[in-house]
C-alpha cells in the first residue's frame, strides 16, 4: 500500500501536525518508503496466531480504589503555557 | 596516576568507601573534564553547582559511615528522564522550557543510593534515531575516530549523550532507554557496555514515553561489573508504573563472576545476515570461541522470524508514538503556537515543536491505527510480535542459557553519512537489535574488538526473561577475553 498526496495531507490533519506545501510531497516519498518496508508483514501467514496484548506474562497490578495523590494545582499547572486560577486557558471552543 | 574521571564506577566506589579520594575530588575532576568537552555536545545541560552540592552531602554520609550503595559516584542522565526542578527537555523544541515538578523513578533510586548528578544528556528526539542526529539541539560527535582521520562520527543513538559521555569520561556511568536497540547500539559505537533489562524490572514512571510497550531503562558504563551496579539501583518494584513487575532485585555484581561452565549460547543463524561485513562475522566467532574455552557449550539454532522483527517495530513503535505524543498539544506544558482556532493552534504548535522524524513517525503511527488500516498494520504487527516471542521461547525450552548476536550490523558512521530520503537505510541499524525489544528479553552490549578502522565493535547476548545475571555473567566472559577497549586519546 502507498500513500497519495491526499492522503498525507489527511494523516497530517489527523495528528495535528500542519504541514506546508512543499512539505507534502517528500513526507509523501518518505512514509511511502516505510510502506513499502513493512509491506513484507503481509506475506505472513498469521492464522491462528494471537494478537500480543503484554509482553511480559503477568496479571495488571491492581490497587485500593482510594486516592493516593492530590491537592497539587500548583504543580498541575506549572508549565503549562497560558494559565488561570489553576486553569489551562485554550482559545476559545464554543461561540 | 590515572585521573579520577577515568576510573571504573567500581573503582571509584572502592576508592571513595577507602577514602583514597573525595567525593567532591571526583565531582570536581567531572566537572572540571566535562567544561572541556563541550564540542561533543554529549551534555544538554551542565549541573556542577548540584553536583557538588550532593558530592558534600555524600562525603558527610561517607564520613558517618553512612554511604549508600553508589554514594559520591557521578552520574550523567539521559535528558529523557524527568528531574525535578531540572529543564528536562527529551531533545526536542516542543519540551524546551519543560521544568519537571517531579523527579523519575529511575533517578529518584539513583539519588537514593547516594549518587551524584552532572547534568543532562543529549539524545535523539524523543529517543526516535540511530544516530543522535535528530536532537534538536544538534547530534552529539564521538569521542572515536577512525585512525588516521577527523571525520566526525555519530556515537549511535539514542542515547548518544550518554554513550558518548561515559566513553569520554565525562561520568562514570549515564541512564540511558531502549526502544528499538538504544542503549545497545551506541554502547557498541562507543566501545562502552550497555544493558537493556527485561521489560518490567525498571519503572518507566517520569521517563518520557515513546512506545510504551517497548520501552525500558537501563544504565550504559565502561565496565559490565559497573552496567551491573547501576542497573541493581535503577531496577525495582513501582507501584506507580503498572507494568513493572514486583519481582525482588536480584544481586547483580555477584553474577558478574559467575563464569559460563555448563551454559549453552545459541547462535542464530538468522541473524547471519546478506551483505555482513567479514569484521563482524569474524567478531561473532571469535565470541562464541571466547565462550567455548571458558566452558560453555555452543549450539546453532534457529530464530525463522528475525527478519519479520524490523517493520513490524515500525508500525508497532510508531502506532504507541502517535499516541503518546499526543499529549503535546500545547496546553499543558510546552511550546504553544497561537493559531486562528484550538485546531490551529494544536497543529501550528505541533508542526514547529517536533523535528522531521519525530513527524514522520507519528504520521506513519497515525495512519497504520487509522479506521480501515488498523487490522491490516497494526493487529498483524502484534501477531508477529507473538511469533517473533514464540520463537526466542523454544530455544531457550530447548536449553539455550543467552544467545549471543553481533549487536550492530557496522561500526559507526560519519556524521550524515546516512541522511538519505530513505529513512529506512537509518532503521537498518537495529536490525539486531530490535528483536529483543519486540519479545521484552534483557540484553546486553559489550565491546568485543576494533574493526579495520579503529572503531569499536560490539557483541550482543540476549537472555531468558528476568535472567540479567546470566547475561552480566557471559558478558564478562567477553570482557576478559577480548581486552578493555582501548579508549580513544583525547583530541577535543
Amino acid at each position: 500500500m502507498s500513500v497519495d498526496e491526499k492522503t498525507v495531507r489527511r494523516i497530517a490533519h489527523l495528528a495535528r501536525i500542519a504541514v506546508a506545501d512543499d512539505e507534502v510531497a517528500p513526507l509523501q516519498g518518505e512514509l511511502n518508503a516505510i510502506l513499502a518496508f513493512v509491506e513484507q508483514l503481509s506475506a505472513v501467514d498469521v492464522t491462528g496466531v494471537e494478537a500480543m496484548t503484554s509482553v511480559t506474562p503477568m496479571a495488571m497490578k491492581k490497587r485500593k480504589d482510594v486516592v493516593t495523590d492530590g491537592g497539587r494545582a500548583v504543580d498541575v499547572v506549572a508549565n503549562a503555557p497560558e494559565t488561570e486560577d489553576h486553569y489551562f486557558l485554550v482559545p476559545k471552543v464554543v461561540e | 596516576m590515572t585521573e579520577l574521571n577515568e576510573l571504573s564506577l567500581a573503582e571509584a566506589r572502592d576508592g571513595l568507601r577507602a577514602k583514597t579520594f573525595s567525593a567532591r575530588e571526583i565531582a570536581q575532576a567531572h566537572i572540571d573534564a566535562l567544561e572541556k568537552a563541550r564540542v561533543l555536545n554529549a551534555y544538554l545541560l551542565e549541573t556542577p553547582d548540584r553536583a557538588l552540592k550532593m558530592a558534600e552531602a555524600s562525603d558527610a554520609k561517607i564520613a558517618k559511615g553512612e554511604a549508600g550503595p553508589l554514594e559520591g559516584l557521578p552520574l550523567g542522565i539521559k535528558d529523557l528522564f524527568c528531574t525535578e526542578g531540572v529543564t528536562t527537555t527529551a531533545g526536542s523544541k516542543i519540551l524546551e522550557n519543560f521544568e519537571p515538578h517531579y523527579e523519575s523513578a529511575v533517578s529518584a533510586n539513583l539519588w537514593r543510593d547516594g549518587a551524584v548528578m552532572l547534568g543532562k544528556l543529549n539524545l535523539d528526539e524523543f529517543a526516535m534515531g540511530s544516530s543522535n542526529e535528530t536532537s534538536a539541539y544538534g547530534g552529539v560527535i564521538s569521542p572515536w575516530r577512525r585512525t588516521g582521520s577527523d571525520v566526525k562520527i555519530v556515537p549511535g543513538g539514542s542515547s548518544g549523550g550518554s554513550a558518548a559521555a561515559v566513553a569520554a569520561h565525562l561520568c562514570l556511568g549515564a541512564t540511558a532507554t531502549d526502544t528499538g536497540g538504544s542503549i545497545r547500539q551506541p554502547a557498541a559505537f562507543t566501545g562502552t557496555v550497555g544493558i537493556k533489562p527485561t521489560y518490567g524490572r525498571v519503572s518507566r514512571w517520569g521517563t518520557v514515553a515513546f512506545a510504551s510497550s517497548l520501552d525500558q531503562a537501563g544504565p550504559i558504563a565502561r565496565t559490565v561489573r559497573d552496567c551491573a551496579i547501576l542497573l541493581g539501583s535503577m531496577a525495582g518494584p513501582d507501584a506507580r508504573d503498572t507494568t513493572c513487575v514486583d519481582l525482588p532485585v536480584p544481586d547483580f555484581e555477584a553474577a558478574v563472576s559467575r563464569g559460563v561452565k555448563g551454559l549453552t549460547i545459541g547462535i542464530p543463524k538468522e541473524y547471519r545476515v546478506e551483505g555482513m561485513p567479514a569484521e563482524i562475522q569474524k567478531l561473532w566467532d571469535d565470541g562464541a570461541a571466547w565462550l567455548k574455552d571458558a566452558g560453555a557449550t555452543i549450539r546453532e539454532i534457529s530464530l525463522p522470524h528475525t527478519k519479520l522483527a524490523l517493520p513490524a517495530y515500525y508500525i508497532v513503535a510508531p502506532a504507541e508514538a502517535s499516541s503518546n505524543l499526543a499529549r503535546y498539544d500545547g496546553v499543558r506544558y510546552g511550546l504553544r503556537v497561537p493559531g486562528r482556532d484550538i485546531a490551529a493552534m494544536y497543529e501550528n504548535t505541533r508542526a514547529a515543536g517536533f523535528g522531521r522524524e519525530v513527524k514522520r513517525r507519528i504520521m506513519i503511527g497515525t495512519y497504520v491505527l487509522s479506521a480501515g488500516y488498523y487490522d491490516a498494520y497494526y493487529v498483524r504487527a502484534q501477531k508477529i510480535r507473538t511469533l517473533i516471542k514464540r520463537d526466542f521461547e523454544e530455544a531457550y525450552a530447548a536449553g539455550v542459557d543467552a544467545i549471543l548476536t553481533p549487536a550492530t550490523p557496522s561500526s559507526a558512521f560519519g556524521v550524515g553519512e546516512k541522511a538519505s530520503a530513505d529513512p529506512v537505510e537509518m532503521y537498518l541499524n537495529d536490525v539486531f537489535t530490535v528483536t529483543v525489544n519486540m519479545a521484552g528479553l534483557p540484553g546486553i552490549a559489550v565491546p568485543a574488538g576494533l574493526d579495520g578502522q579503529g572503531l569499536p565493535l560490539g557483541l550482543q547476548l540476549i537472555g531468558r526473561p528476568f535472567d540479567e545475571e546470566t547475561l552480566f555473567a557471559t558478558a564478562e566472559v567477553i570482557e576478559r577475553a577480548a581486552g578493555r577497549t582501548v579508549l580513544p586519546k583525547v583530541w577535543w
